[in-house]
């Protein structure tokens, strides 16, 4: 298990390191200077002494390998200096906004939740019969939907016409409400089939029948032995849409004007704000790789098996 | 020459429980591209409206004959710049999806047949790729390249051709164990030959059904990062890029957040029902087991 970690942990590190290294590149390569970005910013009108000045503060008239040193070792240290719009340090910058995306993310997982299992069980349960066909069409018409789109209509139904909830930033409860049903219903319709035909799957496997013949109750056969042995598949789906996920909150926190991590990013974007952007990759490398660990340990917790066929690879 | 080995020709197993269903698909499908074709002609072809003219004097004007679906908040006609639009998008999505195959589909065939050295450094590469969630890497690769619809495709592509080369490499590696590559290559074959004459054919299916489930994933892509202005710039009529223009003015005109979703809905939907007519027809599932 060890080794597994520590090869994901390489893969990551190896992928970030040329990520941070292109970006270093196009720093220093793109179109468009940066430190005529940064003055225009404050929008004051600037002579040329003044960019030459700030231009040699900030390095760039080091050779390149010299910068690419300096760059390396604020790297080892995970200091990626300060945001070119504004100034403030890049890393506390985006640690003050992961506590938003993360309350976020958190909603829209419990509203995927409470959505896919109640329909994702009942579809197994009563196959063929029209709650299965609801679902499937939901799941159906829940691929194609962008969830921008779904954003904008529940923000007019639930926030202009028929009540009145937040639709912009962060203030409170309330304000959650719109982003997380949004994020989380547009997630939702991939896990309700998983789920249904996982469940169908060991609802037909012999240890169902044997607990039958024990004489559990429905209920304790579905909750405790059916539906936890159904769970390794969806997790796996979770860990290789992770990246839609952490995609989907970038354009979520656009479209509510929420002030997570991924408005930042996007904001950076458009003022070509590098250091910034650079710390997001590496916050959301952290984050992959986190859950991905997370995902492999919650294998071996639900499903012994993999621990012996894991075993048997390793011979 | 020619004659001396057999041609294999790959035979097509019948679906059974599938016809109705996919004969009702292609129905469904052929209705709507009809529509859009009529739509289209009498927008090109009666209307002639500039996609991009700006018209103050005619802003947020509803349906009428001359405007079929109206106006948008610069006076441009909805209905046009919705037809230009799918050309964008899907025009944008067919190319990043072509330039991945292109570049995908040597590199998996080399890496698979060849295998060894080539084949090892291959995967570490993809490995590396894939250890990192692709919206991601397209969202962070397009914000440094700079926020624009060429990037954004440039982004797609370098983030998707690596499942390509892999898909292509699995199914090499199981095909060139059977006997046809065996007769090819005693036939005395070029190595370059037996790839793309014999090898090619048979995993075209396989990348086929991939590349078409793909297309409504590149399609949504697309759309939401130029709704959040990674993508196609203004005026460009994309149908993301629309609907971020046309916000401030959903009170008043509901319609202009309908149409451009709707499209891009029943596009995905259409593209998703391709995806599955030909995974039934090629019977992607069945193949994959050796």
């Amino acid at each position: 298990m060890f080794r597994i970690l520590l090869r994901k942990f390489s893969e990551v590190f190896l992928f970030l390191l040329f990520i941070m290294f292109v970006s270093f590149l196009f720093i220093r390569l793109a179109p468009g200077d940066p430190v005529l970005t940064i003055l225009n910013v404050e929008e004051l009108s600037v002579s040329q002494e003044q960019v030459e000045a700030m231009r040699e503060e900030m390095g760039f008239n080091d050779p390149l390998f010299v910068q690419f040193g300096k760059w390396l070792l604020d790297f080892v240290r995970l200091d990626f200096g300060v945001s070119y719009s504004t100034g403030q340090p890049v890393m506390a910058t985006l640690l003050r906004a992961l506590p938003a995306t993360a309350e976020l993310t958190a909603g829209a997982l419990l509203v995927m939740l409470l959505v896919s299992v109640p329909l994702g069980s009942l579809s197994a349960l009563y196959r063929g019969r029209w709650i299965d066909s609801l679902s499937r069409m939901l799941a159906i018409v829940g691929a194609a939907v962008p969830s921008f789109w779904l954003g904008l209509i529940l923000i007019d139904l639930l926030g202009v016409r028929f009540a009145h909830l937040p639709t912009m930033g962060r203030d409170g409860f309330l304000s959650l409400i719109l982003p997380s049903l949004t994020l989380g219903l547009a997630i939702s319709s991939v896990y309700v089939r998983l789920l249904r035909s996982s469940l169908l799957d060991s609802l037909s496997q012999e240890f169902v029948r044997s607990a039958r013949a024990r004489g559990l109750s429905e209920a304790r056969i579905f909750w405790l032995h059916a539906l936890r042995h159904s769970l390794p598949p969806v997790i796996t789906v979770f860990g290789v849409s992770l990246g839609s996920l952490i995609g989907g909150v970038v354009v979520i926190e656009v479209l509510f004007a929420y002030p997570g991590i991924g408005k930042l990013v996007v904001d950076a974007i458009r003022q070509r704000d590098y250091p910034l952007i650079q710390g997001y990759i590496l916050i959301m490398a952290i984050v992959v790789f986190v859950v991905n660990a997370l995902v492999d340990l919650s294998y071996r917790y639900l499903n012994p098996e993999m621990q012996l066929k894991e075993k048997e690879a390793a011979r | 020459m020619k004659t001396m080995f057999l041609r294999t020709r790959r035979i097509r197993p019948e679906s059974k429980s599938g016809t109705r269903k996919s004969r009702l698909q292609a129905i469904v499908a052929a209705l709507f591209v009809l529509l859009v074709a009529s739509a289209s002609v009498y927008a090109f072809g009666v209307l002639k409206h500039d996609p991009t003219l700006t018209d103050l004097r005619a802003r947020l004007l509803g349906a009428s004959a001359l405007h079929p679906f109206g106006t948008d908040h610069l006076g441009r006609d909805v209905l046009t710049r919705l037809l230009l639009g799918g050309g964008q998008t899907l025009g944008y999505s067919l190319l990043a999806l072509g330039a991945a195959l292109i570049i995908g589909i040597p590199f998996g065939l080399i890496a698979g047949y060849k295998r060894g050295r080539i084949d090892r450094l291959f995967m570490r590469v993809a490995d590396g790729f894939l250890a990192f969630p692709d919206t991601i890497v397209a969202i962070v690769l397009s914000g440094l390249l700079g926020a624009g619809i060429g990037n954004l495709v440039l982004a797609i592509v370098i983030v998707k051709w690596v499942s390509y080369a892999r898909l292509v490499r699995s199914t090499v590696l199981s095909e060139s164990q059977k006997d046809y590559v065996a007769v090819a290559r005693t036939n005395g074959l070029s190595d370059a030959r037996i790839m793309s004459r014999h090898l090619l054919p048979h995993i075209a299916g396989n990348v086929l059904v991939l590349a078409s489930l793909d297309l409504g994933k590149i399609i949504l892509l697309i759309s939401s990062l130029s709704y959040i202005g990674l993508g196609a710039q203004p005026p460009t009529p994309e149908w993301g890029a629309m609907l971020n223009d046309s916000r401030p003015y959903f009170q008043s005109r509901p319609e202009l957040m309908v149409y451009p979703g709707l499209a891009i809905v029943s596009t995905v939907l259409l593209a998703n029902m391709l995806g599955d007519v030909l995974r039934d027809r090629f019977d992607v599932k069945k193949e994959a087991q050796p």
